[in-house]
C-alpha cells in the first residue's frame, strides 16, 4: 500500500492490473517518463542555488569593495513600510492612515496581477475563452477600483 | 532536459471552453450582477437616494433570480452539471438554492427597515470611532433633521453573500467549495460590525468572526490538500470513486476529512466548533444575525450533506461514530448552556448550536430519507428563526434592543400580539406539533432511525426535551410576569418587517399543519448530479 497516496511508478502497472474495473482518469498513475518525474525540478533547484549564491556573493563582497559612508538613511528600513518606531501607542509616535489604504488598494491590484501573469503567457492557447473570461475578471475588479476612486480612496489628503 | 520537453508538459493545446447552461446558472449570475451593479450605484449615486436605489435593486435582483429559478424549475429534469463539472444542478441544490433566495428576500427586508430604529439599524459611518464625538453627532439629530442615514453597503453585501451561499450548495468540487466558502464569509464578517448602537460589541463580533472564520478556512483549505493527495482530484465524484477503490493511504483520507469537516461544522455553527457563535449573534445587528442563522445555517449544511452523501459515502463505517460525538456534543452545549444564558440573542444563538446538532443527526443519515428530511428541517428552521430575529429586533427601550431575558418579563400585557408570536416561534424551535419544528424533528429523527442510529436518536430526544425547558422559560416569563415599570416597549414595525416577521410565522405554521407542499418537493428522487 502506498504511503502518502503517491502511486508510485513501480507499483503503477501492478495495481491497474489488480483494479479490474475501468480506473477513472484522475486516478491513473503518472506516466513513467523520467522527463516528467522529479528532472523537470532541476532547473528551479538551479535557480534556488544561483540566488541564493548572489545573495551570499553581494553581501560578502560589499565590505571589501564599496565606500562607507554611514548617514541616518541609511539605518532607515528600507522598502519595509511605514517606520516600526516610535508606535503610536507607547512611544507617543504617528503613522499616516492613508498609508493602510493604500496598501489596501495594492493589494487588489497584486491580485489582479497574480491572475493576469499566468493568463498572458498562455494567451495562446486559452483562445478567445480565456480572453472572454479574463476581460470578466477585469471588469469585476474594475468595480472595485471604481468605487475606491468615486468614494476618494485615491486621495491622499 | 531540452526546451521541447517543457513545452510539451506546460502548453497542453488549445483549451476547450466549458459549456455552460445559463438558464440554471441565471439565478446566481443574477444575483451576483445585482451586487456589482449595487457596489456602483455606491460609487455614482448621491448619498441621500442611495438607500431607495438599493433597497430597490437588492429585491428586484432576489426577485428577478428567484423568477429565473422558477423558470428553470419547471425545465429541469435529470441532474446535470455544469461549468465544467464544478456546479451540481440537481434536486438538492435548485432546493436550496430556492430556500436560500426566499429567505435572503425576508432578510433583506429585514435589513433596510427604517421604521424601528430610525435611520436603520446600521452605522452612518463605519470608521468612526465608537464613543467619540463625530460618533455622537451622527446619532444625535443635527439641527433636526434626524440621524444620519445608514451605511448602504450593507445591500450589495448581502447579495455577494448570498451568491456564495448558492454556489456553496451547488458546488461540486471542494475547490469551488473553498472559494464560495470565501465569497460567503468575508461579506458577513463586514456585516457584523456595522451595527448603529453598542458598536463596540458589534464591531468585537467582526474581529472575532473574522479571526476565527479565516483559521477555520485554513483547516477547510489544508482538508482539501490533503484530500487532493489522496485521490488525485478535488471532485466530490472522484474522491468518493478512490475511497471505493480502497488501494490509497487511509491516512490522507481520514485527515484530509476531519480538517475539511472542522472548516464546515465551524459555518454551521455546530458545537465544540461553536464558539464564535454566541459573541457573534449577541453582537451583529439584528437583521444580519437573522441573515447569518438561516442562510448560513442552510449553506452550510447543504455542503455537508453534498460532501457526506456524494464523496464519503463509501468510507461512513469509519467515521461515522466520530460525527456520532460531535451531533452529541453539538446538542448537549447548546441545550445545556443555552439555560444559563441571561440574554435572548445569545439564548437563541445556543438554540442555533443545538439545532445543528439536530441538523447533524439528519446529515449523518446516509440515506435519500435522511437527505429530504435535512432538507425539510432547513427550510422550516430558517424561517422560524428569521422571524424571531425580527421579532427580537422589535422589543426595545431607550438604549436600542432590549435584550436581556429580564427585560422581556410580562411582555404579554404590553403587547399580546408580539407576546403570542413570539411564544409560537419558540414551540416551534421546541419542536412542539402544529409547528414546522415538530415535523422537522420527526422526518429527521425517523430517517436516523431507520439509517440504524436509534442511540444517537434517543439522546436527540432527550436534548429536546432539555432545550425545550429554556424557550418555555421565556414564555413564562412573558406571560406570567408583571412588567417592570421602566420595561421597554414594543416598536410597532414599518411594512418591511412586518412583511418578514408575517412570512417566516405563516411558512412555520403552513410547515406544521400542511407539510406536504415541501416534502413532496424534497421527497423520493432526490439523487445528487452525477
Amino acid at each position: 500500500m502506498p504511503v502518502l497516496g503517491v502511486t508510485t511508478t513501480v507499483a503503477g502497472p501492478v495495481i491497474e492490473a489488480a483494479l479490474a474495473a475501468p480506473v477513472h482518469p484522475a486516478q491513473q498513475p503518472p506516466p513513467a517518463d523520467p522527463a516528467t518525474g522529479l528532472a523537470l525540478y532541476v532547473p528551479l533547484v538551479l535557480l534556488f542555488v544561483l540566488a541564493a549564491g548572489f545573495a551570499i556573493f553581494s553581501v560578502v563582497i560589499a565590505p571589501f569593495v564599496g565606500p562607507r559612508r554611514y548617514n541616518r538613511a541609511k539605518l532607515d528600513a528600507y522598502e519595509c513600510g511605514i517606520e516600526p518606531s516610535p508606535q503610536p501607542i507607547v512611544g507617543g509616535g504617528r503613522m499616516p492612515v492613508a498609508y493602510y489604504l493604500t496598501a489596501m488598494l495594492f493589494i487588489l491590484f497584486d491580485i489582479e496581477m497574480v491572475f493576469l501573469y499566468p493568463f498572458a503567457v498562455s494567451a495562446d492557447a486559452l483562445g478567445v475563452f480565456g480572453l472572454v473570461e479574463i476581460a470578466l475578471f477585469i471588469i469585476t475588479v474594475g468595480f472595485a477600483y471604481v468605487y475606491v476612486w468615486r468614494r476618494g480612496g485615491l486621495d491622499w489628503n | 532536459m531540452n526546451v521541447s520537453t517543457l513545452t510539451t508538459v506546460f502548453a497542453q493545446g488549445p483549451v476547450e471552453a466549458p459549456a455552460i447552461d445559463f438558464a440554471a446558472v441565471a439565478p446566481i449570475l443574477i444575483v451576483f450582477g445585482g451586487a456589482c451593479l449595487g457596489v456602483l450605484v455606491e460609487a455614482f449615486f448621491p448619498r441621500h437616494t442611495r438607500w431607495t436605489w438599493q433597497v430597490v435593486l437588492a429585491l428586484l435582483s432576489i426577485g428577478t433570480a428567484g423568477l429565473a429559478f422558477g423558470l428553470y424549475l419547471r425545465e429541469f429534469t435529470n441532474p446535470t452539471t455544469t461549468l465544467a463539472d464544478r456546479l451540481a444542478v440537481d434536486r438538492p441544490a435548485l432546493f436550496l438554492w430556492g430556500t436560500l433566495i426566499a429567505l435572503a428576500l425576508a432578510a433583506v427586508l429585514l435589513i433596510a427597515d427604517r421604521t424601528i430604529e430610525p435611520g436603520g439599524s446600521f452605522v452612518a459611518q463605519a470608521a468612526v470611532r465608537a464613543g467619540s464625538v463625530q460618533d455622537h453627532a451622527l446619532n444625535i439629530a443635527p439641527g433636526g433633521t434626524g440621524p444620519a442615514g445608514m451605511r448602504t453597503e450593507i445591500f450589495p453585501l448581502t447579495l455577494f453573500a448570498l451568491g456564495g451561499m448558492m454556489v456553496f450548495t451547488a458546488a461540486n468540487d471542494l475547490l469551488t467549495m473553498f472559494i464560495a466558502l470565501e465569497v460567503l464569509s468575508l461579506p458577513l464578517y463586514l456585516m457584523c460590525g456595522l451595527a448603529r448602537r453598542r458598536r463596540l460589541l458589534s464591531q468585537e463580533a467582526a474581529v472575532k468572526y473574522f479571526l476565527l472564520g479565516a483559521f477555520a478556512s485554513a483547516f477547510f483549505l489544508y482538508g482539501l490538500a490533503l484530500l487532493y493527495g489522496y485521490a488525485g482530484s478535488v471532485k466530490l465524484t472522484d474522491i468518493a470513486t478512490a475511497t471505493t477503490a480502497g488501494d490509497r493511504s487511509d491516512t490522507l483520507l481520514f485527515v484530509g476529512l476531519g480538517l475539511l469537516v472542522v472548516g464546515l461544522m465551524f459555518k454551521a455553527s455546530v458545537g465544540p466548533f461553536h464558539a464564535w457563535t454566541p459573541d457573534v449573534y449577541q453582537g451583529a445587528p439584528t437583521p444580519v444575525t437573522a441573515f447569518m442563522a438561516a442562510c448560513t445555517k442552510v449553506a452550510a449544511f447543504g455542503a455537508i450533506v453534498r460532501v457526506f452523501h456524494v464523496a464519503f459515502q463509501a468510507s461512513s463505517w469509519e467515521w461515522r461514530g466520530v460525527l456520532w460525538a460531535i451531533a452529541i456534543a453539538s446538542m448537549a452545549i447548546g441545550a445545556v448552556l443555552g439555560l444559563t444564558q441571561t440574554d435572548i440573542k445569545r439564548m437563541i444563538a445556543y438554540s442555533s448550536i443545538a439545532h445543528a446538532g439536530f441538523l447533524l443527526v439528519g446529515a449523518l443519515a446516509l440515506t435519500e430519507e435522511g437527505r429530504s428530511a435535512t432538507l425539510f428541517y432547513l427550510l422550516a428552521y430558517g424561517f422560524t428563526t428569521l422571524a424571531v430575529f425580527g421579532i427580537i429586533s422589535l422589543v426595545r427601550d431607550a438604549d436600542g434592543e432590549a435584550t436581556h431575558l429580564s427585560q422581556w418579563a410580562g411582555l404579554a400585557k404590553r403587547s399580546p400580539v408580539t407576546a403570542w408570536v413570539f411564544t409560537f416561534l419558540l414551540l416551534a424551535l421546541a419542536g412542539i406539533p402544529l409547528t414546522s419544528g415538530f415535523i422537522g424533528k420527526f422526518v429527521v429523527f425517523t430517517a436516523a432511525v431507520q439509517d440504524g442510529m436509534a442511540p444517537l436518536v434517543v439522546i436527540a430526544l432527550l436534548m429536546s426535551a432539555v432545550a425545550a425547558f429554556f424557550y418555555l422559560r421565556v414564555v413564562v416569563l412573558m406571560f406570567f410576569s408583571d412588567p417592570a415599570p421602566d420595561g421597554p416597549t414594543v416598536t410597532v414595525p414599518g411594512v418591511f418587517t412586518t412583511v418578514a416577521i408575517t412570512l417566516g410565522v405563516l411558512v412555520t405554521l403552513l410547515l406544521g399543519v400542511y407539510p406536504a407542499v415541501a416534502l413532496d418537493w424534497v421527497g423520493p428522487g432526490l439523487a445528487f448530479a452525477p
